[in-house]
């Protein structure tokens, strides 16, 4: 959901205008990014891996439809049940109605971004029901009143003293600020959730279609303690993270943490299949299955923009993204931040204006393409949807003047054209009179000079300095 | 063999000094290099403000201009990226297809000119100076031009090439992104700046007018003393001692 206030241009300056945040996502995004840099050291074993990897999400979502019904076979033949969400209100229906008929009042959370998507915890809040996040960021993130501003890393954003503060405020106690400190109040709190929750929610990073098994890669144990302590469990599943079998998953396991958190393996890889069986010491009652679509039928259907089902939410391309270092993640607005977001978002909400406007949240470097494991060309999706946004809004008096300038500057007419233009950046050009009154009225242009020293108009263009030399004249330029 | 130099917009308009060292550079090289009057722009503003209409439109253009040229030479990575692979994509499927694969095919960035088709091993002449390198994002992922120009410019007697921090990443300029963004854009540059700070160089090149331009822009508004120049400029004023111009 796109927060009302402002476009992606207000946000990302008011992020500007906070340097501690800069500060804290680039000193993390950067440690990150060398992490998998030595975990992709060898450049042949991680091209065959993200090859693999590309090759399995590829066919999974080739044949989304019919992986997704033998899941459904495999996962209810292992005494799981599976409920199919077609967007965020069903799925929380789904939800409040199956915590209700099983008298849940508290439950504890795995770190989710479908849920996130969906806004789950509002909506279980307002029937009655206590949340509780486990994972630490996302807890942090949640006594704070935020959203998470990174794919794996919600309270990337926040610092030590940031969180000493929150943790203070919930436990009425003085903290110091050390990791320790704040580690071991985080883990007392929640264990004695852990101990009194009715229910355990979770994420999925993917369901295995042979088995009917869900696949979860967590570092903090968190996991293990939401779907195996309390008596009942509910999995929230992107309708697009499938994988067709075993191997398929081992191909996952080798790319997924390397280009997350540069980790071989993360701590815990939990493979769950069905609730506890007979027989077996733990594991819950119940476990449902929520598969929610929430527009990724529509990505389905749509050949250009597929290829952004196969995303695994890695986040690698959140770590190389210039721009997100500097602005972080709220600045996007939705729930998938950085390049993945400035794709998604506005494939998930075509409908809303500034969810496609995120499109142009990019300076097309393409870093996060050669980032991505699976092979994703976020740039150039990119530059799809800002062809698709052209469609539909009044032309923008930036892409009126391109059109006039690189019109002009073709074949016979070029010539003119340059001097014409040439006469017009004399006569704006930095200092002139003429200018300055031209800033009064172009808001943009005046924000431009306050940042950056604006180029000086050299006297003559290559094309007039061409003639000389042509003639073998000794000209200087500039 | 006839070499075209494809000027580009930004060069033309703003740095016409890069295209003349380019000419004069490869006269030096023994390469009578001509400039088909025609050209216009590659067409990759018009691309990444949605128009590929206008885009299209600008390769047309481009492909009469530089039809009977054996080879496309250009002083920029991020528009030899546009017409190497781009340009290919706009036509796939279409009439044109022919036209934009020839022009794709014979497109270089000058380095890749200089190192592919005249086997220069060095360049001649001497400048000193310490210098670090910022290649374009387009240069470098899209057109893939990889390490030539870097190459050519330490080949240089008395170059000094001290690597820049996180050369990979984007200066902040990204064409209208910065006009759309300039505050972001300055802060992305600024990311920049301190990097380049860290090498002690006392000139930043590279192989795009418009990443160059940016950071000078970001330099002077600052008063930094690092002198931002593109690398063709530096082995042009290199090549002067040698011969004469
Ligand atoms: S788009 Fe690629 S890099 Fe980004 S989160 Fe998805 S899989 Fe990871």
């Amino acid at each position: 959901m796109l927060t009302p206030e402002g476009d992606f241009d207000a946000r990302s300056r008011a992020a500007l205008a906070t340097p501690a945040l800069g500060r804290a996502v680039r000193g993390t995004v950067d440690r990150l990014r060398n992490l998998r840099a030595i975990a992709e050291a060898d450049a042949d074993l991680t091209r065959q891996r993200r090859a693999a990897a590309t090759e399995a999400r590829t066919r999974a979502i080739d044949k989304l439809p019919e992986l997704l019904e033998r899941f459904t076979r495999n996962c209810e033949a292992r005494g799981g049940v599976v409920h199919r969400a077609p967007d965020a209100a069903s799925a929380t229906a789904i939800a409040t109605s199956l915590l209700r008929k099983s008298g849940a009042r508290r439950v504890v959370k795995g770190k989710s971004m479908v849920t996130e998507e969906i806004e789950l915890n509002a909506a279980l809040e307002g029937a009655g029901i206590e949340v509780t996040e486990t994972d630490l960021g996302e807890w942090i993130i949640q006594l704070a009143g935020e959203k998470p501003s990174h794919i794996i890393l919600p309270a990337i954003h926040k610092t030590r003293h940031d969180i000493r503060a929150l943790f203070e405020k919930e436990g009425g106690t003085p903290l110091d600020a050390s990791t320790t400190t704040l580690c071991a109040h985080a883990r007392r709190r929640l264990r004695e959730r852990f101990l009194a929750a009715d229910a355990g929610i979770s994420g999925a990073n993917f369901a295995v279609a042979e088995t009917g098994s869900i696949a979860l890669f967590t570092n903090e144990g968190n996991g293990r303690l939401v779907t195996s302590l309390p008596r009942l469990h509910l999995v929230f599943l992107g309708m697009e993270r499938l994988v067709e079998n075993f191997a398929d998953l081992a191909a996952m396991a080798e790319v997924l943490p390397r280009a997350a958190t540069g980790q071989d393996l993360t701590s815990y890889f939990s493979i769950i299949t069905g609730p506890r069986h007979r027989g077996e010491l733990d594991g819950p009652e119940a476990l449902h299955v929520i598969i929610l679509d929430n527009g990724r039928s529509r990505l389905l259907e749509d050949v250009a923009f597929r290829p952004v089902l196969r995303c695994i939410r890695c986040a690698a391309c959140l770590n190389v993204c210039p721009v997100y270092a500097e602005i972080g993640g709220h600045a996007y607005g939705g729930t998938y931040p950085g390049p993945i977001g400035a794709v998604l978002t506005p494939v998930l909400r075509p409908e809303e204006h500034a969810a496609r406007e995120l499109a142009d949240a990019s300076s097309l470097c393409a870093a996060c393409s050669e980032a991505c494991p699976v092979g994703i060309p976020l740039d150039e999706l990119l530059i799809l949807q800002r062809a698709r946004n052209a469609t539909l809004r009044p032309k923008r008096a930036l892409r009126l003047a391109l059109r006039i300038a690189l019109s002009g500057l073709m074949g016979d007419k070029a010539h003119g054209t340059s001097r014409r233009l040439r006469f017009v950046a004399k006569v704006l050009g930095a200092g002139t009179p003429q200018r300055r009154a031209l800033a009064k009225v172009l808001p943009m242009l005046a924000r431009s000079e306050a940042v950056r020293a604006l180029p000086v108009i050299p006297p003559q263009s290559f094309r007039e300095l061409w003639k000389a030399l042509q003639a073998g004249e000794n000209t200087r330029a500039r | 063999m006839r070499v075209g130099l494809f000027v580009t917009c930004l060069v033309d308009q703003l740095r016409p000094s890069t295209g003349v060292a380019a000419v004069k550079l490869l006269r030096r090289l023994g390469v009578d290099v001509v400039f088909p009057e025609t050209q216009g722009c590659c067409g990759q503003p018009a691309l990444n403000t949605g128009d590929p209409e206008l885009a299209r439109k600008a390769a047309r253009a481009q492909f009469r201009a530089f039809e009977d040229c054996d080879w496309i030479v250009t002083p920029s990575g991020s528009c030899t990226g546009m017409m190497r692979h781009h340009t290919p994509e706009l036509f796939r499927d279409a009439p044109e297809a022919a036209n934009a694969a020839h022009l794709a095919a014979r497109t270089l960035e000058v380095s890749e000119f200089l190192e592919q088709v005249l086997r220069v091993k060095a360049l001649p002449g001497r400048f000193d100076a310490r210098v670090t390198w910022h290649g374009s994002c387009h240069g470098r992922r899209v057109a893939r031009v990889g390490d030539s120009a870097e190459r050519m410019l330490a080949s240089i007697a008395g170059v000094q090439l001290v690597p820049l921090p996180r050369a990979e990443d984007c200066c902040g300029f990204g064409g209208s992104f910065a006009a759309t963004f300039p505050e972001l854009s300055a802060a992305m540059g600024a990311t920049k700046c301190a990097h380049v700070d860290g090498t002690e160089a006392e000139l930043l090149t590279g192989n795009d007018t418009g990443c160059l331009l940016h950071m000078e822009s970001l330099f002077l508004k600052t008063g930094r003393k690092t002198q931002v120049r593109h690398w063709l400029e530096i082995a042009e004023e290199a090549s002067r001692e040698r011969a004469p111009c």
